[in-house]
């Protein structure tokens, strides 16, 4: 068997692959993160929360109602926005005047609340949910064994990325959003609702998170702590990014992802504080983040 | 002439830190009184070990509050110094056989120097990136905890010895250990309410209400935010390290983000930046989480609708707490 620096390639190759699937989450829930605080300035702490509740909406929709993986993947997402759309109109909504700290405790309080639901119904244990049949099996490399179902979320993650960049910095609506993050009041003057453009980017960001559950449901098991610290890991690189830029959060996720896989290969204690680690060291020489602006 | 100086609505609506009139401090010292008497009191109504938790997450929480309803920074990994120290009195008093009172004053050490650490970090940024790099760090000190060798891992430090204060009183009773655990109490509330009334405290409202004036006037205004962190860091810390010794157990569940979340919310019902808020807070939080234990996870879904009430319908009693600055 080949070795690279000491280690099995095999190994490294299936590490540096965990690490580009974990890589594929954090991207998408730290998109969503930043392009809610883009616009609300709200840093969103129920994102985990929405992210585990795309996986259940996905677990309840194949075991209650016989609904398969692929129409999970447009309804699961559907119903987190349209919950997301509601939360912001009548609660998140009354608080944009107020210290936006507010708003970090109040989804806070919404997550602790989503959480402690689904732990009460459907227990704390992971439930399984099966990869979809089309998706079985893999491919035999030559230098490891790749899961078709994990070369799928790479690549509609990257795919989903990719489209949420160009819808923002390429179409009309996403012109509006960019115009609204800027200056708000200018952009309302000129007769553009940014109220409901608010409440489309929460709807819009939460809904990627949920998506990111779907994807995420045959992968890890579906349980109600699988956001809770996942979350924390992607405030750290959205501190690590910064949030100035849509792309930034996109490679900052990818990478981070990478360099925890590549850790776990050369030094697995220090796998699960790499990225805080990280954040620290990023925090001392750039503490605007890697693709921040100064504030 | 009085409004304009201080209008009603002006953000510093929160009890003024400087007790002026004679009629002010008289309620100010009854307020005080009046917790010392219950403090005697309360045992002989209230199962004295419940108490000494109440009072244990009341310093916590006080604490935190220093922080937050003074320093105006919300931090969201405080469990890391509760937690942390707990671990540390915790083995101080079963591995190297301390006095009560010396491993006690080892864990608020040992979270004084983490504060350093964290504190230098997050200070680097305000408001919103502040909460998340505090609570992202307080997330390192976890796993740490959960890989060290000394913290036992999923089992904690069990069975620590209660030991003797001072080599002379023995805790194993629990009406001395009430006495110490709340002599701690009252020192430590004192010793935040003389901070708030000193030049020191001042300045930090300063900061608080204005930061970029407060940098204008002179104030060195970086280190008087880690000056507070520390010394929030610390006091919590010797909150966790008390709470290691009543208890005879550090565990994960102090360190977790749950406790962070724990403390906000105590301070959040008794109202950030009053100063005796926090107190009635954690009994409220703490009595619930031992009334809803055996619901599960019902306790988890009530905090969170308590988060969500306290800040939907009463922002603006609380407005005043926090500085008007805000993360941008």
């Amino acid at each position: 068997m080949s070795t690279i620096f000491g280690i099995p390639s095999n190994a490294l190759f299936s590490q540096l692959l965990v690490g580009l699937i974990n890589g594929s989450f954090y991207a998408m829930l730290s998109l969503g993160l930043s392009i809610i605080f883009g616009l609300l300035n709200v840093i969103n702490f129920a994102h985990g929360a929405m992210y585990m509740a795309g996986a259940f909406v996905a677990w309840i929709l194949l075991n209650e109602a016989g609904i398969g993986y692929w129409w999970s993947l447009l309804l699961a997402p559907l119903v987190v926005g349209l919950f997301g759309a509601a939360f912001e109109r009548l609660l998140l909504a009354r608080l944009y005047k107020i210290d936006h700290l507010y708003s970090l405790l109040l989804t806070f309080g919404l997550a602790l609340i989503i959480q402690g639901s689904f732990r009460q119904v459907y227990g704390s244990s992971g439930l399984p949910y099966a990869i979809p049949a089309a998706l079985s099996g893999g491919q035999k490399l030559p230098f490891m064994f790749l899961p078709n179902y994990r070369a799928w979320v790479v690549v509609a993650s990257l795919s989903v990325c990719v489209a949420t960049w160009l819808l923002i910095e390429k179409t009309k609506l996403g012109a509006y959003l960019r115009a609204a993050t800027e200056n708000p009041a200018l952009v309302e003057a000129f007769g553009v609702n940014v109220s409901l453009l608010r409440t489309m980017t929460y709807a819009f960001g939460v809904g990627l998170a949920g998506l990111a559950g779907v994807l995420a449901a045959p992968i890890y098991s579906v349980s109600p702590s699988m956001g809770a610290d996942t979350v924390i890991v992607v405030f750290a690189i959205v501190v690590i990014g910064g949030m100035g830029s849509i792309l930034g959060s996109i490679v900052t996720g990818f990478g981070l992802g990478l360099i925890e896989g590549m850790t776990k290969v050369f030094y697995p204690q220090a796998a699960s504080t790499a990225v805080f680690v990280i954040m620290a060291l990023v925090l001392i020489m750039k503490p605007a983040g890697l693709f921040g602006r100064a504030s | 002439m009085s409004d304009v100086v201080q209008s009603p609505a002006s953000p510093s609506s929160l009890p003024d830190s400087r007790a002026k009139t004679p009629k002010a401090i008289r309620l100010y010292l009854g307020v005080l009184l009046g917790i010392a008497a219950a403090l005697v009191a309360l045992p002989f109504a209230v199962y004295p070990i419940f108490l000494m938790k109440v009072l244990c997450f009341a310093l916590f929480a006080l604490a935190f509050n220093l922080l937050l309803g003074f320093g105006g920074l919300l931090s969201f990994g405080h469990a890391a110094f509760f937690g942390g120290a707990a671990y540390v009195s915790a083995h101080a008093a079963k591995v190297w056989g301390l006095n009560p009172e010396a491993a006690i004053a080892c864990g608020a050490l040992a979270s004084m120097g983490l504060g350093v650490i964290i504190g230098w970090l997050a200070i680097r940024r305000q408001g919103i990136y502040f909460a998340m790099i505090t609570l992202a760090l307080a997330q390192l000190v976890y796993f740490a905890c959960l890989q060290a060798k000394f913290t036992g891992g999923e089992d904690g430090v069990q069975g620590v010895p209660r030991g003797h204060l001072f080599g002379l009183f023995n805790l194993a009773d629990d009406r001395v250990l009430y006495a110490m655990v709340a002599a701690i109490f009252m020192a430590g509330l004192l010793a935040i309410l003389r901070v708030i009334h000193s030049p020191f405290g001042q300045a930090l409202k300063a900061i608080r209400e204005n930061e970029a004036r407060a940098t204008s006037l002179g104030f060195r205004v970086e280190r008087y935010k880690l000056a507070v962190f520390i010394l929030s860091a610390t006091l919590a810390g010797t909150a966790g390290a008390t709470k290691a010794v009543v208890f005879q157990l550090a565990s994960l569940t102090d360190v977790h983000w749950a406790t962070s979340g724990a403390v906000i919310l105590m301070t959040l019902v008794g109202g950030m930046g009053t100063l005796f808020g926090p107190i009635v807070g954690a009994f409220v939080v703490v009595g619930m989480e031992s009334y809803l234990a055996p619901f599960g996870a019902w306790l988890t879904i009530v905090e969170g609708l308590i988060f969500v009430t306290c800040v939907i319908l009463f922002p603006n009693g609380f407005v005043g707490a926090l500085a008007k600055k805000t993360a941008r």
